[in-house]
């Protein structure tokens, strides 16, 4: 028996993986937030000490977490904090993340 | 007044073999970009009329301008336009707007419209930015990749680079084909140093050519890093005006090793079509829920 049937419904249902960065001349900065597991619960939102995440309603009607346009091409800078060079990383928008959604490339 | 080389040619297109006066929709999608601004009007879900223009230092003037061009020659009215989406850099400003939208879905929805439902990957090469779309059959963005920090790979830095060479901007591409040995690209990932790069080897003996292929080379290379980033799924298609430009197009498919789809249309029109096509959604949606 399959299943084809449901697949335009799941198709509908799935949203987007988003990267929200840029690559400059010293590397790879994205922050990727994966609609298919984010449903908009925005307790990365709360989280970020820097206050880059808002959680919109996107072209397709659906809720997501997404970086603030205006911290888009400074995520090098504005993440510095989170990323200690002698201790332990503790990125807290992942933390905060009860799916696993967010993921930084850096 | 020295010639501008930079300047690419504005264009419109129109239908003449549709009557839109019996149409049930008629839908318009406007894209204001960085550099150049679009507007494309459909009828009934098809193309009716187009218009391509430079965007100037006012958005919503370059919004109106955009339709004027597409409505020119039309008896059509900007009245008759029943739904009209927004998009692009400049999409805030568009004043006839019913709604927004973001350039990253119009483009997914404008190329599944233009090269048909293969389309899995989108490499949008803007004016000051470049993008990578990943979407499924229908056109739903399901993966992207937005670079608008850097001009390095956008048509920005190709009109930097026709000013700095006085060759007319249509002509880079085929120029920079006609070389005997590929040189190595241009070291610079930023375009203010790449044109003082670009110079120097100008300085050193190099051809025009050659320069010119360095330059596409470096871009190509840009931007395939973005695609690797994202994974390219075939069928590969890039929009954009660099998508006319057969230097990097081809050093693109060269580096990535999949082929493009080759355009039949003007590549620089998919946002706003993709706006278009979205507003016919939009637009039964309303009518539906009355």
């Amino acid at each position: 028996m399959t299943f084809d049937f449901l697949l335009p419904t799941l198709t509908l249902m799935l949203g987007y993986i988003a990267n929200y960065g840029y690559t400059d001349g010293s590397g790879d900065y994205y922050i990727t937030i994966d609609g298919n597991n984010c449903d908009g619960c925005a307790k990365c939102v709360a989280a970020c000490p820097e206050n880059i995440i808002e959680v919109i309603l996107n072209d397709y009607d659906e809720l997501v977490a997404e970086v603030r346009s205006d911290a888009v091409k400074n995520l090098k800078y504005i993440c510095a904090p989170c990323k200690p060079v002698s201790s332990p990383r503790e990125l807290k928008c992942q933390m905060a993340c009860p799916k696993g959604a967010i993921t930084h490339s850096w | 007044m020295s010639p501008e080389y930079f300047r690419w040619e504005e264009s419109n297109w129109h239908s003449d073999d549709k009557d839109w006066r019996k149409a049930k929709m008629i839908t318009a999608g406007i894209d204001v970009g960085s550099v150049s601004s679009q507007a494309v009007i459909m009828v009934d879900g098809e193309l009716f009329a187009y218009g391509n223009m430079r965007t100037g230092s006012d958005s919503p003037d370059s919004a109106r301008k955009a339709m004027q061009g597409a409505l020119e020659g039309t008896d059509m009215k900007r009245e008759d336009i029943q739904f009209t989406v927004g998009t692009g850099y400049g999409r805030v400003n568009v004043p006839f707007a019913d709604r927004l939208i973001t350039e990253i879905a119009c483009h997914a929805r404008g190329a599944n419209f233009l090269y048909g439902p293969t389309v899995k990957t989108v490499l949008d090469m803007g004016g000051q930015d470049c993008k990578v779309i990943r979407c499924n059959e229908k056109g739903k963005v399901t993966e992207f990749l937005m670079n608008d920090k850097c001009a390095a790979g956008t048509g920005r830095g190709m009109e930097v680079m026709s000013e700095l060479f006085a060759v007319h901007i249509g002509e880079i591409g085929s120029m920079s084909m006609d070389i005997i040995k590929e040189p190595l690209p241009v070291s610079s990932t930023c375009v203010v140093f790449a044109k003082s790069e670009a110079a120097g080897l100008m300085r050193s003996g190099w051809s025009k050519n050659d320069v010119l292929a360095a330059y596409c080379g470096a871009m190509a290379h840009r931007v395939s890093n973005l695609l690797k980033r994202v994974g390219v799924e075939e069928d590969f298609a890039i929009t954009g005006g660099i998508a006319k430009n057969i230097g990097v197009v081809s050093r693109i498919e060269k580096e990535i090793g999949i082929k493009a789809l080759t355009p039949d249309f003007d590549t620089q029109i998919a946002g706003a079509l993709g706006g278009a096509i979205f507003a016919g959604d939009l637009l039964l949606k309303s009518r539906k829920a009355i």
